[in-house]
């Protein structure tokens, strides 16, 4: 941090975050969020799903205000409010998936609610086209500011962004996973776009995944873990290894208690599963009692995979084959009949009626063996759903409680509950324990590991390392909608699986144009 | 590298506007509108080339203009005022009290007791929406509702007629400027200002980036909420307006009074090719829109089509509309998808 101290000494730091803590709810996002950023450099920001990189964003975008901790940006210390705050002090974030007006002119969406003014406070077009081509020509880029946003590619989109940031004078520009949906030609013109703007004396912070991209562009790396800093290191004197070994440097605890269970037939056989721009040439199997880990980085394909494997979604080419039945593309309602159980990742939306009660909740799927005569009664839904309710304990006072006002544990064991009650042979299960507090998130587990015990096969995506490691019998590992690695249980530490997660696939201009 | 020219930019600024003029749905719709007054008139020439029928012509489209106009406002930035026409009515009754208390009452002040009732039925409107974010489609069909039902309370089965209402105030329904009637004259004024504002004010163009995206308006620091309560003052004055010019051009008020017409207005909007969803549309489309679909109901009679069949061929202009618009953006997003791939 030597060079990085120099400059600070000669000039304020740009950014300045020290101890920034954020909690939502009973979740802690952030526990302690440090960053310094020096003008003149690109500090990237790296650190497992969930290390709390976005939130870290979100406060230095003045999305979300911080409970506590420094926060100060060239010297004066700020607290944002709103995003037109940071916005005026000089702070100019671009997502991954920029937002833009798509009905709107690509100047309009550099210059909105600025727009130049000539006499008569009216808007000065031929001025605010003359500014953007200036802009672009300044980044050396070929948009026409007189066309639609819509349409745009989403590189072209992130340089829209870069240009409204410029023109707004930003000092700081912060750039979240800008690459993740680039061509290599867009990433190459990106990051010569971010050099140029260090060289002005900016302040860039670029997150990513991509350790070749981190260590081509970037001076400075700052690495996270669990919501909380843990070092800062200078690009020239770290490594990868070095990178990645703080990045996952815990003991995976003894939290997660995957009993061994004798290991059954072939329950689910995937063979070449293949769907354009989402993931390629996948092919896997599950076994009765096993618990097979689908790990990778978000956006990676997982959820995608899954979806398609409970025939949610459709897929090109490829077989999935449930208990030796073929399951058809695009009929959950025959992968459920013939076995197949699914939780989804965002269960408030997907998995639950939150308005309805326990019971009817955990009936819903079986509504149709309940049923007589077309009817459905309380009293059989109620019959139907107390044993499951019972079984997973469900802490909830009786059966007609509304799920929306449940804790995020006892939501997510109504939906597995919901899901037992089909007598399923294969539980698809995306990101268990999302947002359930650590004490619940070890009943999920111990759950999960019974019902692999019974002879369930199951298949868990889970963005948590350690979940990942502790509860899997074998870990997939997704990258860029590509199996990167098959790993046994005593294959997978955390370095093996980062590293196949991480590992970029093949990055040239043939690269399919994505979306 | 998807380099995104598509047009050189050379090109001048003539040739610019008048390929974008070609091109724009306003001039399709000026187009059917013209075909129809055509045949109507070559069925029978009265339509247009009578002293009555000019008239009527450039006279019966004023009330919906106003009303299409406002409406256009709101649906820009993704909302939608259903109260207007009970704002109408109660604006038109209004007026008439205004005139049964003192019949010398002179003519501006109840222009501007309309806007003000308009105005004050919109800020609620606008409050509504913007403090308790309900979907304005409820809010305003609520609003709707309770506003038709006091106004019902009030007025009963009462109703005001010719003799309520001052001479000089009626004249004022069926007067003519350069055989121009003076209420379309006032409506085509209101149209070029709101038309100038939303094209040449910050604030305008604000509109139509809160239609586009919501969020990201949030995200640029827009002042949503402001605007968005603006648009609909905007909408509620108009509707004001158009009662005055109701009872104007009827020389009545009663409880019944401008029921039903939002929906018209709507359709106008909607057939003048303004997005329902927000964020593109111009307030000439909406105002041609108006037109369209008053001489079209005009007409229909003419061209030997049964009155029981006018809501039929209305619901299917609308229909027509929005499938051409919807397939007309699927055509652009892709040309602009092709034209990237291929750079």
């Amino acid at each position: 941090m030597s060079t990085a101290a120099h400059q600070a000494a000669a000039q304020p730091l740009t950014l300045a975050l020290r101890g920034v803590a954020k909690s939502f709810g009973a979740v802690q996002a952030l526990k302690s969020g440090t960053l310094e950023v020096a003008p003149g450099s690109i500090h990237a920001l790296v650190g497992e799903n969930g290390a709390g990189k976005s939130t870290l964003v979100k406060i230095v975008a003045g999305v979300h205000r911080r409970d506590t901790g420094y926060f100060e940006l060239a010297g004066e210390p700020v607290d944002f409010g709103s995003t037109a705050e940071s916005k005026a002090a000089g702070v100019a974030v671009i997502y991954q998936e920029p937002t833009l007006f798509p009905d709107l002119s690509v100047a309009e969406n550099i210059f909105m609610g600025r727009h130049p003014l000539g006499a008569g406070r009216r808007i000065d077009r031929t001025r605010m086209f003359a500014e953007s081509e200036a802009l672009f020509a300044r980044l050396g880029v070929d948009i026409d500011p007189r066309r639609t946003a819509n349409g745009l590619s989403i590189a072209d989109q992130q340089l829209i962004e870069i240009a409204k940031a410029i023109s707004l004078e930003a000092k700081l520009l912060v750039m979240d996973e800008p690459t993740a949906a680039l061509s290599g030609n867009e990433v190459a013109r990106l990051f010569a776009v971010a050099r140029s703007l260090r060289d002005e004396g900016r302040a860039l912070v670029f997150i990513s995944h991509r350790f070749d991209e981190v260590f081509d562009l970037c001076d400075v790396v700052t690495v996270m873990r669990d919501g909380a800093y843990v070092s800062t290191h200078l690009i020239a004197e770290t490594s990868e290894s070095e990178i990645v070994s703080k990045m996952v440097g815990r003991e995976v605890a003894e939290l997660f208690p995957k009993t061994v269970a004798p290991i059954g037939d072939v329950v689910l056989d995937v063979q070449g599963l293949n769907s354009t721009g989402e993931f390629h040439d996948i092919s896997f199997q599950v076994r009765a009692g096993e618990i097979v880990g689908l790990a990778g980085l978000v956006g990676a394909g997982r959820s995608e995979i899954a979806r398609a494997v409970f025939g949610v979604d459709k897929y090109d080419a490829g077989s999935v084959t449930l208990g030796g039945v073929p399951v058809r593309q695009g009929k959950p309602s025959r992968a459920i009949r013939a076995g197949m159980a699914f939780v989804p990742e965002d269960r408030r939306q997907q998995g639950l009626v939150i308005e309805g009660s326990v019971a009817k909740n955990v009936a819903s799927v079986i509504r149709g063996r309940l049923s007589r005569l077309g009817l459905l009664t309380a009293g059989a839904e109620n019959k139907a759903a107390g044993p499951w309710a019972a079984k997973l304990q469900v802490k909830t006072s009786a059966l007609d409680m509304r799920a929306a006002t449940m804790s995020g544990g006892n939501q997510q064991k109504v939906v597995i509950a919901k899901w037992l009650a089909t007598n399923p042979s294969l539980l698809i299960i995306d990101e268990p324990t999302r947002g359930i507090d650590v004490g619940t998130k070890a009943e999920v587990h111990r759950l999960l590991s019974d019902l692999a015990g019974q002879g369930l096969a199951i298949l868990m995506i889970s963005s948590e390392l350690p979940e990942v490691l502790g509860m899997a019998d074998r870990v997939l590992v997704v990258c860029e909608g590509r199996l990167t690695a098959e790993l046994s249980r005593a294959e997978a530490t955390p370095e093996n699986v980062m590293a196949a997660a991480t590992r970029s696939a093949q990055r040239d201009s043939e690269k399919e144009p994505v979306r | 590298m998807s380099a995104s020219t598509l047009a050189p930019l050379a090109e001048s600024t003539a040739t610019r506007v008048a390929r974008n003029l070609l091109r724009s749905r306003e001039l399709a719709i000026v187009i059917v509108l013209a075909l129809i007054v055509l045949v109507a008139t070559t069925r029978r020439s009265s339509f247009l080339l009578s002293a009555d029928g000019w008239r009527d012509t450039l006279l019966a489209p004023s009330i919906l203009l106003l009303l299409a106009v406002g409406q256009m406002v709101v649906v820009v930035t993704r909302n939608v005022d259903l109260s207007v026409g009970s704002t109408l009515g109660i604006a038109a009754y209004v007026t008439g009290k205004i005139f049964v208390a003192n019949p010398d009452t002179p003519v501006i002040v109840v222009f501007l007791a309309g806007l003000g009732v308009g105005a004050v039925v919109g800020a609620l409107n606008g409050l509504l929406v913007t403090v308790f974010r309900v979907p304005a489609l409820v809010i305003t069909l609520g609003t709707m509702y309770v506003l038709r039902g006091a106004l019902t309370h009030e007025v009963g089965s009462e109703r005001m007629n010719a003799q309520d209402f001052p001479a000089h105030f009626e004249k004022l329904g069926t007067q003519q400027v350069l055989t121009i009637p003076v209420l379309t004259i006032i409506a085509l004024v209101v149209v070029a200002a709101v038309g100038y504002y939303l094209h040449t004010a910050r604030g305008g163009r604000e509109l139509y980036a809160i239609g586009s995206d919501p969020d990201a308006a949030d995200l640029y620091g827009l002042p949503s909420a402001r605007r968005v309560f603006g648009a609909f003052v905007l909408c509620g004055a108009l509707a004001g307006l158009a009662g005055v010019f109701s009872a104007a051009r009827y020389a009545t008020a009663f409880s019944g009074t401008g029921s039903g017409i939002e929906l018209q207005a709507v359709a106008a909007v909607v057939i003048g090719g303004v997005a329902i969803f927000g964020g593109s549309g111009t307030v000439w489309g909406a105002a041609i829109g108006a037109f369209l679909l008053v001489t079209i109901n005009r007409a229909l009679p003419i061209l030997g089509i049964s009155e029981f069949w006018q809501g039929a061929v209305v619901g299917a202009l609308i229909i027509g509309s929005i499938v051409l618009d919807r397939v007309l953006s699927i055509r652009r997003t892709h040309k602009l998808i092709e034209a990237r791939d291929h750079a």
